[in-house]
């Protein structure tokens, strides 16, 4: 009696653990306010299982370091500072608890349940968001270089298909006798046009050059070529607009020729917030600069003052560089025109989690609506509830009463899994879903196993008695056994598989491991105390 | 008490040979629709753009299909999902060249144009994306691969450490037959070979061989008891023995792979469909391929047991079936039936 005693304690013990790791809790998530679209912290209750993309929706995505732009040697490095980057930017995202993980040596994995709007998250993960200010070309370098330009792609062979007509230049900037002189001097041979200073006019400021729109691949193409960029002077780089702009009749993208030395760059960056300017109704992301940054941006601006700076965020000109008036200490702001303030608040968030070391490319995307997610979940318990009954009407009805104890004990396994499940922090997948109902089947085999042996020593003719402790223990040969293998391949799915299989994997595993404890334990406690409660029964009922 | 085969006594193994043909027609019948088709890979393997689409109303695939092509989405698959208003797409990339995220971007969104003239902008959602890189889906056929062989070679150790050589051998041949007739049904039903396909195959392996060492346990305990008998009597008599489990959890096990085949939804289909063969080729191959391939294993290398409990079977197999009997007589002196306590 001691004996069932100790084993109803131990029962009692586990099935207290189970249920207490599986009661609902308070998860804190940061969600975003609907009203300011500001994040925020609430908290939910809910069951401590996480559900697994293919089930509550979201997105998956798998990244790489991008080396089609040009080789990053050490890409393990560059993923493992960009993992800390998207980290932050995700945590400010508003999805509750994203996964950010490096998979093998160069490769990021992101998921974002519940995400509906993948291709913003793929912006915000995505956005390289460095930040540099660098002056303009004031002194006209690269203006004067254009001739060496020209004959560079002359020699290369390279002739001047579509000039533009000289009458749509005069007529753009006809007003301004200045610009006019200074196209007439950038287009040295007036005979013979070069390539480059035919396709480049000069824009309102210096350093500044308008390339008609349909004309931008073009000169990209050529500014990009190696020769050209050779005789591009030391100290100067080129850089595109963000935009395009529209003077007059026609749409014109804007060419920047900067400096190579910024004067300062994203890193000294401490806050960044987006708001809308009353006055011009554009989206400008305000920001502030660093202690040590706003001294060294405050003698650098100093020195420039008079001069044009332009605001570059990854490779772009934002908007017109501003003339600076006098001397900037900490704050400044980046207008993106008539942009939707939800780009510029992204553009805040990114900048305030830095600049990524280098660009990533998405080599894997999966995403998943929570419709389906949840039709999903519906079709999985629908066929899990089913298959149990279906179990419980071929156990019951075979076995009868030790059949009905096998199914009480398949209770204890379902408790048993899910708290697992939730106790260790596992996923349920939709596959893992198929797993577990499948698992209730393959768990009764061990009852099966023990039930069939304890009627073949029946008709040998034990008593009850031994019987069935000898069905137990002949039985459990075979059970470990045949459980083992299946763990075996089980592991094996678990360390190849990515996401639900993986999720398949780990509730086979935990099954088995529940289905020993409830088919072995637990079925023989039962067993026990029925023995013990009717002392005068002949034939058992098996 | 209901005994469904309680005192079974069914010459298995003399029906071998006609189960070899069967079997051997299914393999034969799959190859052929192997090589002359292929597996149906899904995207996750091959790489390529996927969308699944919910449309308001019907709209017939033909329509979409023309769309499609004239997106120049030529080699688009596209194939209703469960019900006539769930389509789902899938474009493969053929050039691993062309393949950059932009590339992959634009195939998705040229999906979407073909959608909005065949369906009608606004009247669907795509309730699932799926974009793989080649070089990601080659990846992971690898890493599928590596699975297969490696849950091979750790039931392989494991049967060598559990059981001697010969049972392992048996029952590697078995589940290596399991995993060819399941790759055959894959490619005659046309399944879609994703990696929860691959999952399923590994758990038809781990079910095919537990089934298979259920019997080969019992082999092995009746080799001791009963040592006059021949191996081809003991493994009838194994099997016969082990029958009414093997009904029985079979049954729950295909009632509940049954369950998810017909309720669990279009996604987990495949891997039911798989299951659901698995388990009949896990039976049939531990009672028709693990226990004639011991026994021809035993008339080619016969050997002592690695237990030394006697040499395996006779060398002459019995011409005509004799019946182990249900209680043989051989067995230790039966305990008379005590009124219990």
């Amino acid at each position: 009696m001691g004996k069932i005693r100790q084993r109803l304690y131990a029962i009692g013990v586990l099935i207290v653990v189970s249920v207490i790791s599986l009661v609902p809790r308070n998860v804190k998530q940061r969600v975003i306010e609907p009203g300011t679209g500001r994040m925020k912290d609430t908290t939910v209750r809910r069951l401590p299982i996480n559900l697994g993309l293919d089930l509550q929706g979201g997105i998956h995505l798998a990244l790489e370091v991008d080396q089609s732009k040009g080789p990053v040697p050490d890409c393990a490095d560059a993923i493992q500072r960009a993992e800390r980057v998207v980290r932050t930017r995700i945590d400010e995202f508003g999805t509750t608890e994203p996964v950010v993980q490096i998979q093998g040596r160069c490769r990021l994995i992101v998921e974002l349940a519940g995400e509906r709007d993948p291709a913003r998250a793929k912006a915000v993960i995505q956005r390289t968001a460095f930040l540099e200010f660098r002056i303009t070309d004031m002194k006209g370098v690269f203006k004067d270089a254009l001739p060496q330009l020209d004959a560079a792609l002359r020699k290369a062979g390279i002739k001047s298909r579509t000039a533009a007509p000289p009458s749509a230049v005069a007529q753009l900037f006809g007003d301004t006798s200045k610009t006019k002189a200074e196209r007439d001097s950038a287009a040295v041979d007036a005979n013979t046009p070069g390539v480059l200073s035919s396709l480049l006019f000069q824009g309102q400021m210096q350093g500044e050059y308008l390339v008609p729109e349909e004309q931008w691949p073009l000169v990209d193409s050529l500014i990009n070529r190696p020769d050209v960029r050779a005789a591009i002077p030391r100290g100067i780089e080129l850089r595109w607009g963000a935009q395009t702009e529209s003077r007059g009749a026609r749409a014109y993208r804007a060419l920047y020729a900067v400096e190579s030395r910024p004067i300062i760059t994203g890193e000294e960056l401490v806050k960044a917030v987006a708001r809308r300017d009353q006055s011009t109704n554009q989206s400008i992301v305000a920001f502030q600069l660093s202690r040590r940054g706003a001294r060294i941006f405050s003698q650098e601006t100093a020195r420039h003052i008079g001069d044009f700076m332009a605001i570059i965020l990854d490779g772009r000109v934002q908007g017109q560089p501003p003339v600076i008036r006098g001397q900037i200490g900490a704050n400044g702001q980046i207008e993106l025109g008539t942009k939707p303030l939800q780009e510029a608040s992204d553009l805040a968030l990114v900048l305030r989690a830095g600049a990524l070391p280098a660009p990533l490319t998405i080599v894997d995307e999966k995403s998943i609506g929570p419709s389906l997610g949840a039709d999903s979940i519906k079709d999985g318990v629908r066929a899990g509830v089913v298959g149990v009954v279906l179990v419980i009407v071929i156990m019951v009805g075979y076995y009868r009463m030790s059949g009905a104890l096998a199914v009480a004990a398949l209770t204890l396994y379902c408790l048993f899994t899910l708290a697992g499940l939730a106790a260790f922090g596992f996923t349920l997948t939709l596959p893992g879903l198929a797993g577990f109902v499948l698992s209730i089947g393959i768990a009764v085999d061990a009852n099966v196993l023990i039930f069939e042996r304890i009627r073949e020593e029946l008709v040998h003719g034990k008593s009850l008695r031994l019987a069935v402790d000898d069905g137990f223990l002949h039985a459990m040969n075979a059970i470990v056994d045949s459980n083992v293998s299946t763990v075996l391949t089980a592991l094996i799915l678990y360390a190849v598989g990515t996401g639900p299989v993986k999720g398949f994997a780990i509730t086979l595993i935990i099954g088995i491991a529940a289905s020993m404890i409830s088919a072995i334990f637990v079925v023989k406690t039962l067993f026990l105390i029925w023995l013990n409660r009717r002392p005068d029964m002949v034939t058992l009922s098996i | 008490m209901i005994r469904l085969f309680a005192n079974a006594n069914y010459d298995f193994i003399k029906w071998r040979r006609i189960a070899f043909s069967i079997t051997g027609l299914i393999m034969l019948i799959g190859a052929i629709d192997l090589v002359a088709r292929g597996l149906n890979y899904s995207i996750e393997f091959t790489g390529g753009t996927l969308l699944q689409v919910e449309s308001a109303k019907r709209v017939p695939t033909s329509d979409i299909r023309r769309e499609l092509d004239n997106a120049g989405l030529n080699g688009a698959e596209i194939q209703t999902f469960g019900s006539d208003t769930s389509f789902v797409i899938r474009a493969r990339i053929a050039h691993e060249a062309a393949a950059d995220q932009a590339a992959e971007e634009a195939v998705g969104a040229n999906v979407r144009r073909a959608l909005d003239r065949s369906v009608g902008a606004g009247q669907y959602t795509v309730v699932r994306t799926e974009a793989v890189r080649p070089k990601v889906g080659r990846e992971l056929q690898g890493k599928a691969l590596t699975a297969i062989l490696l849950s091979f070679v750790v039931t392989l150790i494991y049967l060598a450490v559990r059981f001697e050589w010969r049972f392992g051998l048996a029952a590697v041949v078995a589940t290596a037959h399991d995993v060819i007739a399941t790759i055959a049904f894959i490619s005659v039903m046309r399944l879609e070979v994703s990696l929860i396909v691959v999952g399923a195959v590994l758990t038809v392996v781990g079910y095919s061989l537990n089934d298979t060492i259920i019997i080969f346990d019992r082999v092995r305990e009746n080799l001791r008891k009963y040592r006059r008998q021949n191996l081809y009597e003991i493994l009838n008599l194994s099997i016969n023995e082990t029958l009414p489990r093997s009904v029985l959890t079979h049954g729950t096990t295909i009632a509940t792979t049954l369950a998810l085949l017909l309720l669990a939804g279009e996604v987990i289909r495949p891997f039911a469909w798989v299951m659901t063969f698995g388990i009949f080729t896990g039976t049939f191959s531990s009672i028709y391929i693990a226990a004639p391939v011991l026994l021809w294993i035993e008339k080619r290398w016969p050997g002592e047991d690695a237990r030394g409990a006697r040499t395996l079977g006779s060398r002459a197999p019995t011409p005509q079936f004799a019946p182990p009997p249900a209680t043989p007589p051989s067995s230790p002196s039966p305990r008379a039936p005590q009124p219990a306590r």
